[in-house]
């Protein structure tokens, strides 16, 4: 750390006012602040500090996600070598998903902290850490094939559409990293759905890359008579996006969030509920494969647990107040289900209900508050 | 009634304020429906930017001409009836000389009718001036309409399809050997959104006047 100190200490008369890089200030002061705990004190009224800055939370979140990220790797080995029917091991899986993740990973990192800092610098103010987390979720949420071009311009799309244009961190009205994912759903089909996409060299030798959902959307064949069991499913050996595919790993994901108290518990546990009992009411309809599923299959296949978890979590865009996390988080898990058997062109109905369901947060929470208002109201007449 | 000449500075303003600092899209939000319906493709804005300017700057005269004689209690029937039967005119004409763009714009063109930019430039300006002034009216503001539709059109011709007015610029270039392949969000209308919403963003970065002041 001695080293990057003074590093920072030498090129610092650079960037403060007066110096030559005066407008690159944004760019050292990310640098700094990231590696160290900031100096800085406020200067006006009075100001509750606490060690847990965003920093810290985007960190946790970080740290949540590594089991999705790990297993997730092996399992892009595993299902690559049986594709071509080849022994492997652990290492070997682990490495070559490894290999296949890193690329993903350092372009949406690159392209996304490209964007945020020439919006940082033109704009004048620091850059903010949001995006450690957006980085690391897009390339858990995208198959594993994506051509890298297509992902940095989604990159692109979601952190200036998705984000910038509405003032930054903080502002945004939806998910980036869903934006991103929804983008190239939308911009380039033939990448993101599909049986040949979600796992790596599929379509050789008679292997089927299908996801459990995809197979079920088709119509043909219900649960019961699929290749995979409900273990494979827990586990996560199955094809999908990197991170979507572990139960386990996104459950050991969500501890790590509700101990740390970075995620909801409301908005977590009532996403499974309500998608849970959407599915249960579809069962007694039953006219298609996806709406005969058993309700407990429905939260372990396809993006619907990783999105519960990770996605509607995220504090930016989901509501604010007690009672609005637990509306939004049962709306999520409703509209996920609803699209995913009433419409086979789009089994993965998780990433558009959070995306619906982040647009109508703030009209949630405008409501609870209102209500709130009025009741106390109410007690100031008695 | 002042005595300018007919291409007085006043009456160029009436011309290039439209274009830019009152562009009836991007700063006065209006006509914002056909600008997302009709973007998908190069032609078929071309053609319905003409369209709004022979039906808006004839409707202007029109109802310039007649503006002292109108009651102020029916004007706007006044104004639909004008619009409607240059919109049916309209039709007519590209019925019976571009057959396949009127079929492709099919609704649109008898949609022109409910356009906001033509009723708002009618109770605005020609209302209130003489015909002249009401033509060139007419003038500036269908040509900044014009323009952002084909703007909007371009890009999303372009990247939607890889093509300009049909013909196919991108696989001439030899960008799908590298790689490259076509945005198909570009076709969906929420993209038209987008793209309006980033020319608004770029000409208020750009424009001082359009900075507002809190």
């Amino acid at each position: 750390m001695k080293l990057f100190k003074n590093i920072l200490e030498s090129v610092k008369p650079h960037f403060i006012k007066g110096g030559k890089l005066e407008k690159m200030y944004p760019a050292y002061d990310a640098f700094e602040t990231f590696l160290f705990v900031p100096d800085h004190t406020t200067h006006s009224g009075s100001h509750i500090r606490d060690a847990v800055d965003l920093k810290r939370t985007m960190a946790f979140v970080v740290i949540a996600l590594l089991p999705c990220i790990i297993f997730g790797m092996w399992n892009i080995g595993d299902q690559y070598f049986k594709a071509i029917s080849e022994s492997s091991d652990f290492m070997k899986n682990f490495i070559f998903g490894f290999w296949k993740f890193l690329p993903l990973l350092v372009v949406s990192y690159a392209v996304g902290l490209s964007v945020e800092f020439a919006f940082a610098i033109s704009r004048g103010h620091s850059v903010n850490e949001g995006y450690l987390v957006t980085g690391m979720l897009i390339p858990l949420i995208m198959p594993v094939d994506v051509p890298l071009w297509m992902l940095a311009v989604s990159v692109v799309f979601a952190v200036v559409i998705g984000k910038e244009v509405f003032g930054g961190t903080g502002m945004n009205i939806l998910n980036p990293a869903l934006t991103a994912r929804a983008f190239l759903f939308f911009a380039y089909p033939s990448y993101m759905s599909g049986d040949k996409v979600w796992a790596h060299g599929a379509g050789v030798d008679g292997y089927s890359g299908e996801t459990i959902l995809g197979a079920l959307a088709a119509d043909t064949t219900s649960w019961a008579n699929l290749q995979w069991s409900l273990n494979d499913a827990l586990m996560g050996f199955v094809p999908g996006s990197l991170g979507e595919t572990s139960f386990i790993a996104i459950l050991i994901g969500a501890l790590i969030l509700i101990l740390s108290g970075v995620g909801s518990s409301r908005i977590i546990l009532s996403t499974f509920i309500g998608g849970y009992l959407t599915a249960l009411l579809f069962n007694l309809w039953g006219v298609n494969v996806l709406m005969s599923t058993p309700a407990h299959i429905h939260l372990l296949i396809g993006g619907f647990a990783f999105g519960a978890v990770f996605m509607t979590t995220d504090p930016v865009t989901a509501t604010q107040t007690n009672k609005g996390k637990i509306i939004y988080g049962l709306l999520v898990g409703f509209f996920a289900i609803v699209i995913r058997v009433f419409n086979p062109a789009y089994p993965e109905g998780m990433m558009l209900a959070i995306l619906l369901m982040n647009v109508f947060a703030p009209l949630i929470d405008h409501y609870i508050i209102g209500a709130n208002i009025k009741k106390r109201l109410k007690r100031v007449k008695v | 009634m002042s005595k300018d000449s007919f291409l007085s500075k006043k009456n160029k303003m009436l011309l290039s304020d439209p274009l830019d600092d009152n562009n009836p899209i991007t700063v006065q939000v209006l006509g914002i429906c056909s600008a997302l319906a009709i973007t998908v493709q190069l032609k078929p804005a071309v053609v319905m930017a003409l369209s709004v300017l022979v039906v808006l700057s004839v409707a202007n005269v029109v109802v310039s001409l007649m503006r002292k004689m109108i009651p102020s209690r029916i004007r706007i029937i006044v104004f639909l009836v004008v619009i409607a039967t240059l919109v049916i005119l309209v039709d007519q004409v590209l019925k019976a000389f571009v057959y396949d763009v009127s079929k492709e714009l099919s609704v649109f063109v008898g949609l022109i009718i409910t356009n906001c930019i033509i009723c708002g430039r009618l109770e605005a300006f020609a209302m209130a001036n003489p015909p002249g002034k009401a033509f060139l009216d007419g003038l500036g503001n269908s040509f900044g309409y014009g323009v952002i539709l084909i703007i909007v059109a371009f890009f999303r011709e372009l990247l939607g399809a890889g093509t300009l007015f049909g013909y196919p610029v991108l696989e001439k270039l030899g960008v799908y050997d590298l790689g490259y392949e076509n945005n198909g969000m570009m076709i969906l209308p929420p993209m038209a959104l987008v793209t309006v919403g980033v020319l608004i963003w770029w000409q208020r970065a750009r424009n001082e006047k359009l900075i507002e002041n809190e």
